[in-house]
């Protein structure tokens, strides 16, 4: 081995192997039970697979596709890759064939590790047209007794193989490792892209290690730490929080026994440290409350009354302010008899740090959370910087911020607002892909993240929209309609909302209602609808969300850059914005541009001042029929608040 | 590739009446190792009533059934379920108030050795009885992915799961002949799909025998190695999908004869 701190994961698992071989590495849940591989376990394991790897011609510097749910063996197929000195390229198991093409081809791919026959058969349908890749190693061999194919190899029979040569040379693995270095890459994640092809991010082990180590020493994680690794492989979240950080400290990744089981492994496993997006959250939230209404008269009493006490004095007791004696004596009882056993029941009991990241938090459901005394925080980070740039600290956890940059990180705000980061966990650049590497990596160093954000009077970064999203309105203030539509969708009442203003003279918005919840309410108020259409126009509907909308209108006036953004008329849109339509992508994200151009009549009486807009539009069915619809749609004037505070311009970048 | 072998089960000429209406009238057929067999056929055309006899539930007045080169008039519902005849039923009859897990481990009981005694008292040789019978259970809730329900109470899960969980507990008592009535009845079509790869993997990794009663026809003509087709309780075809399909009988048993 080489002098000095290891600077590769596969020296980091012989260090593991050596230090504390029997703590264990990874668990699977299989046919019910958690089986669990120790450090010394993962060495042999890693070993075997790796000499297996070389037996068939794996060389340094090719590279191995993974494809896969999580499991152990996927994760030691990226440190066998590794130790060889290649390149794991874990791909997205979702993807269509067409995409893992793509990918395999721009990869140049020779080697394959798939998970099961779902996969081997993507692989099958794309070989024609991917002539580099050569060899398909399978992990699960059900429904594989019939594949006779050549170049398709039983995992477990490459690490029988693989044994056989390490007994042959037993020096081979570690003088393997000792020839790997820190500098060279380590990982090449695809990122998926809202537009165009995918483009590979080449991370070396510096990058990943640094950004890695320092997470773990902000949050003080030790090699006691519970993970579940449960999100895509091939997403850079779940390879820092299950591989990377779990080799630098230490610790055990526990894979769940299938995506569906996930929450329920969750609640046996007992996290101490969690990352999950804030739909999942969300889910688990909205779960909660279903099962609650379902409880008995004075459980369910006894439950809302504690969590009202839990709203109002736990985060003061968080922020070391002053709470009455009797307050802490309520909050106390009540983690006795609802805090602590819902935890438990969640799994969250154990948790030390929570975060969440990638979209904005509901500031009721982040609340939800905190109050019941899990700490939840915020990071912001993305895979061209290994994900840590900033985290929230304890103790200046805020619902609408991400935190400061961690040590080692530096962020700037350009002059156009778009948010520049300097960080060793910096990328080397998009792989075969220099154009775009020169667009987002500049020459003097600073990575554009395409992010429009600010610092607020605290020294928090605040991420408001994506730059180009981001536009001016008539008198040259600050536009960015993702975030007042997310501050909009914080309702519950309201499923989609979609603002205008750029070149405009005010901010106006369509509002779509979620019909499960706004029909929930209008039963309870004996409000009689007969459809979608019927219960969004009802002027009731309209007084709720008006409402809404001025409480939005609140929230912005207080805060300088937005205060010009605050929306003065809104309608409420007949129909649900729909992907079928084309509407939204797949992943439920708004087409901006379509829907202004389908809706050009409305968005014109938006700004008419007329207090109607007539519309007619092409639906399509489920089935393929096509439709026409019509309606005239009511519009509200929203008052707006004072004080509007003068609104701080950004120039325009030259 | 499979090979599909000598008759496992042969139905002599069985006749069955309840009261004045003939159920079944006269039928042979037999049933082959290793294949899947589709019973198809109209409403009231004898099929369940097969099923029924085949696994002892009913008594035909006439005719035998060989299983196992083994001749007999009668034989009761355990004694084919001991002797490796398990089914699943039209309308689900799973124990509703039960677990996914303990429904299928009720698969299991007849493979039980230890007595009621020794598993009252749960120690030792009982406990370790129960270890190898709950890690077939879950061999078997592994292969019908049903990890997600594996505590949930049955009577809580949507039909379609439902009906894979009965899949389950059929597949428990490792069956040499699997007898399946309608196991694609009120599912959507993913559904179908679903279970008709459970069916074929069945087939496939356990080489367990299958006769299916199916009125999907796509599904019929998919997976079934060979097809039977029955109308008023009499045999009208029998061979592979491709050939009854364009028998004229068939043909017009399913839409009518021209007058």
């Amino acid at each position: 081995m080489t002098q000095g701190a290891p600077d590769t994961f596969p020296k980091l698992l012989l260090e593991h192997a050596r230090l504390r071989p029997d703590r264990p590495a990874n668990r699977e849940k299989d046919y019910g039970i958690w089986q669990s591989w120790t450090w010394a376990e993962v060495a042999a394991e890693v070993e075997a697979l790796a000499c297996g790897l070389s037996a068939m011609g794996f060389r340094r510097g090719d590279k191995l596709a993974i494809i896969g749910d999580n499991r152990p063996r996927l994760y030691w197929a990226i440190a066998a890759a590794q130790a060889l000195g290649g390149v794991p390229v874990p791909i997205y198991q979702d993807s269509i064939a067409d995409e893992m093409a793509f990918v395999l081809d721009h990869a140049e791919i020779r080697f394959a590790v798939a998970e099961d026959q779902e996969q081997v058969d993507k692989l099958l349908a794309i070989k024609e047209s991917c002539p580099l890749l050569e060899t398909v190693i399978f992990s699960d061999r059900r429904g594989m007794r019939h594949y006779d194919q050549p170049f398709l190899h039983d995992y477990a029979k490459v690490q029988e193989r693989g044994r056989e040569l390490a007994r042959a040379d037993p020096g081979f693995f570690r003088g393997e490792i000792a020839k790997g270095s820190g500098e060279a890459t380590a990982i090449i994640l695809y990122t998926s892209g809202t537009t165009g092809r995918p483009k590979g991010v080449v991370l070396t082990f510096d990058n990943i290690m640094s950004a890695a180590q320092n997470a773990i020493s902000f949050e003080g994680l030790t090699d006691h730490e519970e993970v579940l690794a449960y999100l895509p492989m091939a997403w850079i979240g779940e390879h820092i929080f299950s591989y990377a950080q779990a080799y630098c400290a230490g610790f055990c990744a526990s894979c769940p026994e299938s995506g569906a089981t996930a929450m329920l492994d969750l609640r046996e496993l007992g996290p101490t440290y969690f990352f999950a997006p804030p739909r999942i959250f969300e889910n688990i939230l909205t779960q909660v409350m279903i099962r609650m209404e379902d409880a008995g008269w004075a459980k369910r009493k006894l439950f809302h009354y504690f969590l009202g006490v839990a709203k109002r004095v736990r985060l003061p007791i968080l922020d070391r302010q002053r709470v009455p004696f009797v307050d802490r004596v309520l909050y106390w009882l009540g983690d006795v008899l609802i805090y602590g056993p819902l935890k438990n029941s969640l799994g969250l009991s154990r948790l030390r740090v929570a975060y969440t990241a990638g979209e904005a938090i509901g500031p009721d459901l982040f609340t939800f959370y905190r109050s019941l005394g899990i700490n939840l925080k915020q990071l912001y980070g993305m895979t061209e910087s290994s994900v840590f740039l900033c985290i929230q600290k304890d103790g200046e956890v805020k619902p609408d911020t991400v935190g400061r940059p961690i040590e080692d990180v530096e962020i700037r705000i350009a002059e156009d607002g778009e948010v520049l980061f300097k960080s060793p966990g910096a990328f080397q650049g998009y792989y075969r892909n220099a154009e775009a590497t020169v667009e987002t990596k500049r020459p003097d160093g600073w990575v554009h993240t395409g992010d429009s954000g600010f610092f607020d009077a605290d020294g928090q970064l605040k991420i408001i929209d994506r730059a180009k999203d981001v536009g001016r309105l008539e008198d040259g203030s600050l536009f960015a309609p993702k975030y007042l539509e997310n501050k909009l969708k914080f309702f519950s009442w309201v499923k989609e909302a979609v603002v205008f203003g750029d070149g405009r003279p005010f901010v106006a918005a369509f509002l779509n209602i979620d019909l499960e919840a706004v029909g929930d309410w209008a039963e309870r108020r004996n409000l009689a609808y007969a459809s979608y259409q019927d219960l969004a126009a009802q002027t009731a509907v309209y007084d709720l969300l008006q409402g809404c909308v001025e409480r939005v209108n609140r929230d912005l006036a207080a805060e300088p850059a937005v205060a010009a953004s605050q929306i003065r008329r809104l309608l409420v849109l007949h129909k649900e914005l729909d992907a079928d339509d084309g509407e939204l992508t797949r992943t439920r994200k708004v087409r901006r541009r379509i829907i202004a151009a389908r809706y050009q009549p409305l968005v014109e009486a938006l700004y008419s001042g007329r207090p109607t807009g007539r519309i007619e539009t092409e639906i399509t069915f489920e089935d393929g029929r096509k439709g026409r619809m019509r309606a005239e749609l009511a519009i509200r004037d929203v008052a707006t608040s004072l004080p509007m505070v003068e609104p701080v311009a950004f120039k325009k970048a030259s | 590739m499979k090979r599909i072998g000598e008759p496992i089960l042969t139905a002599d000429a069985i006749s069955l009446a309840f009261g004045g209406i003939t159920a079944l009238n006269g039928i042979s057929l037999e049933i082959r190792r290793h294949e899947i067999l589709a019973m198809i056929g109209p409403n009231g055309a004898g099929k369940t009533s097969m099923l029924n006899v085949i696994n002892g539930f009913y008594h035909p007045q006439a005719g035998t059934i060989t299983w196992k080169g083994e001749t007999r008039r009668h034989m009761r519902p355990y004694q084919a379920a001991a002797q490796g005849i398990a089914r699943t039923f039209q309308n689900v009859a799973l124990f509703k108030g039960m677990t996914t897990l303990d429904n299928v481990m009720t698969g299991r009981l007849l493979r039980m050795r230890r007595n009621f005694l020794w598993q009252a008292i749960h120690f030792g040789p009982a406990q370790q009885e129960e270890l190898a019978h709950r890690a077939y259970a879950e061999r078997i809730i592994d292969f019908l992915e049903i990890q997600a329900i594996r505590k949930t109470p049955v009577g809580r899960l949507p039909y379609g799961l439902q009906k894979r969980v009965e899949l389950g507990r059929a597949l428990a008592m490792e069956p040499e002949l699997l007898l399946l009535d309608e196991p694609m009845a009120g599912m959507n079509v993913e559904e179908k799909e679903d279970m008709c790869r459970f069916i074929l993997d069945v087939n496939d990794e356990f080489g367990t025998t299958i006769a299916l009663i199916e009125h999907d026809m796509g599904v019929v003509m998919d997976i079934s190695d060979r097809v039977v087709v029955l109308d008023y309780g009499r045999k009208i075809a029998d061979g592979p999908p491709d050939e009854v399909r364009i028998s004229p009988e068939v043909i017009a048993a399913y839409l009518g004869e021209q007058r």
